[in-house]
């Protein structure tokens, strides 16, 4: 599994709210969520995103309230994966449960700008720059993580398991 | 390098000889637990995703602790739902009105958790069962979907920080005080993401409804679980609970820890939290110079709803009487801790002081019901948090202390301290 795309820079404590505010919250559909996503701190992310474009940020990606809502929002809007330099706990294990690759390197937090191309290999963690030529490296998912990115989540990668 | 008792659980339930901090692992759990709210939204997820079996009838446990006896019709159909999965796949440890009790007071009590197993629960105080050095902790509802239909948990290796006690506690003060005085340290986010481990010589000193106490709250801390050594206390606790095999897991002595924090019991007081943040922490001498009027008290739930909470409160209440507009409220936290409190005559003298006892119930504790608070009403409670509204109003308070604390407290209707309650009052 490999991502590659145009990088969304964000600072620290992007919290859930932000991702996506609690009014939007009347609703489970994915389209809906992600035409919202971001909009508190970033009005044109959801008319600049791109499939496959990556999201970077600093500390404590993802704080605040338990709601799933927020990673299902963020890789409804095409991204394809988020790197920061730490993530909330609840967050982390709803990201990927829903299946949004995520990956921590604090190298690569700093060193990303907005706008940079950056491409994963999510076998081996590696992160490549592009733009500036640089190589960083996460730790890579084990096996079974993978599947649950493969899958799309983490019930349906147990559902595809038993059968 | 060396393990934390965690990250040696953790390692075992993965079947791996060693792990390190930040790895992603897959473990295998012993008990899965949910309650009346998290319930019917694990079980959505589990019958929309599919699944027609469950993991192990028996390492599932439901508990309708939250808003039972059911308080509307909304909770009432929780519940119904809830039994009706426990019937259809025989789930043994299923806990409605007439045997429930408070999930983290029950579970302990009736033996379902036991020393180095690996628990998860959709709740957050799940941490609890840490106190007999298990690893648990709380989890989402997909995860707790996936643990009822596979036995299985995803899991990051946790750093730890490691309290080294040492001392005896004081006159008065027991383990609510102690993992106030934590908290009041190191703040709500000071174990983020990590392990609370605790150790050393204090623990001698430490009963077993302190240590569930103190686990209970690690997440106030902002911990994914809080652990203790097994001890000679531990296990005489488990001794006529569980009869079967269970291993116990001490840290490496090179164990690595993130850092460690020296903690001597005798030099901690009575402490209260004020509002709104479990971390605003003063002793029982600041409190009380504030001298802050109190409508209600409340001593109970999953962090003092056992028996020694119930004892604590007893001694000072005994022969005495509550303040003229002060609401006292008493909730044993199980069936058995409510025997116990009739037997040894508590529930007399809980009554007599002008206090209401009810059945085992979060109830209050999270603003469901038996006790709501209006406006600018304050309450001494016994539970884990002071969020904005937590019992109540957006604009009441509640101040967090020990059983000893809150029956004091509403003797004299102010925030006071059990020692100034000697001499006369005997
Ligand atoms: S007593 Fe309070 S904190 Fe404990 S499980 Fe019930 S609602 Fe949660």
């Amino acid at each position: 599994m490999k991502a590659n795309g145009k990088v969304h820079k964000y600072g620290s404590n992007v919290d859930t709210d932000v991702i996506i505010p609690a009014r939007y919250l009347n609703t489970q559909d994915e389209k809906e969520l992600a035409s919202h996503c971001m909009v508190d701190i970033d009005p044109d992310f959801v008319s600049k995103v791109k499939p496959g474009d990556i999201m970077v940020a600093e500390e404590n990606f993802g704080c605040g309230s338990s709601r799933e809502h927020a990673p299902i929002a963020i890789k409804a809007s095409g991204i394809s994966c988020v790197i920061a330099s730490t993530f909330a706990r609840i967050f982390y294990r709803n990201a990927i449960n829903i299946g949004l690759p995520i990956l921590e390197s604090k190298e690569a937090s700093e060193r990303i700008q907005d706008g940079d191309q950056v491409s994963i290999d999510f076998e081996t963690g590696t992160i490549v720059n592009e733009t500036r030529g640089e190589t960083y490296q996460a730790l890579p998912f084990p096996d079974f993580i993978k599947d649950i990115m493969d899958k799309g989540g983490l019930l349906a990668s147990l559902k595809g398991a038993e059968k | 390098m060396g393990l934390t008792m965690t990250q040696k659980i953790l390692a075992a339930h993965a079947g791996l000889d060693t792990v390190v901090p930040g790895q992603l692992i897959r473990a295998d759990l012993d008990m899965v637990l949910a309650n009346d709210i998290t319930g019917p939204v694990s079980i959505n997820a589990f019958e929309g995703a599919g699944f027609d079996k469950v993991f192990d009838k028996s390492r599932i446990s439901l508990v309708m602790d939250h808003f039972t006896p059911n308080k509307d019709i909304k909770s009432a159909e929780q519940c119904k739902q809830c039994r009706a999965f426990a019937r259809r796949f025989d789930i043994d440890n299923f806990y409605d009105v007439g045997s429930m009790g408070i999930e983290h007071a029950l579970l302990p009590e009736k033996g379902l958790v036991a020393p180095g197993e690996a628990i998860i629960g959709a709740d957050s105080h799940t941490c609890t069962y840490g106190a007999l050095g298990a690893f648990s902790t709380g989890v989402g509802s997909t995860d707790l979907a996936a643990g009822i239909a596979t036995g299985q948990a995803w899991f990051k290796i946790p750093e730890a920080i490691r309290f080294e006690l040492k001392g005896k506690l004081g006159d008065y003060v027991s383990g609510k005080d102690v993992i106030l005085h934590i908290i009041g340290m190191i703040g709500v986010d000071g174990a983020l993401y990590k392990s609370m481990e605790f150790t050393g010589e204090g623990l001698a000193s430490l009963s077993m409804e302190d240590r569930l106490c103190i686990a209970n709250m690690a997440i106030e801390a902002g911990a994914k679980n809080g652990i203790f050594m097994v001890d000679d206390i531990t296990k005489a606790y488990v001794k006529d609970r569980i009869d079967r095999p269970y291993k116990t897991f001490a840290p490496d002595e090179d164990a690595v820890y993130e850092r460690v924090i020296e903690i001597d019991l005798s030099k901690i007081h009575p402490t209260v939290s004020y509002p709104h943040l479990p971390e605003n922490a003063k002793t029982i001498e600041e409190a009380v110079q504030d001298d802050i009027a109190i409508d209600q008290v409340v001593i109970g739930s999953c962090t003092n709803g056992r028996l020694s909470d119930m004892k604590a409160a007893a001694d000072i209440l005994k022969g005495k009487k509550i303040a003229d507009g002060v609401r006292g409220i008493i909730i044993p936290a199980t069936q058995q801790v409510y025997k116990d409190c009739i037997r040894l005559g508590y529930i007399d003298t809980f009554i007599d002081a002008g206090c209401i006892v009810s059945t085992p119930t979060c109830g209050p504790c999270l603003g469901g019901h038996m006790g709501i608070l209006a406006e600018g009403e304050r309450c001494v409670a016994t539970t884990n948090r002071n969020f904005v509204g937590r019992m109540g109003h957006t604009k009441s308070e509640v101040y967090l202390a020990s059983p000893a604390v809150a029956a004091a407290s509403a003797i004299k209707g102010k925030i006071a301290d059990p020692a100034d309650l000697q001499g006369g009052n005997q």
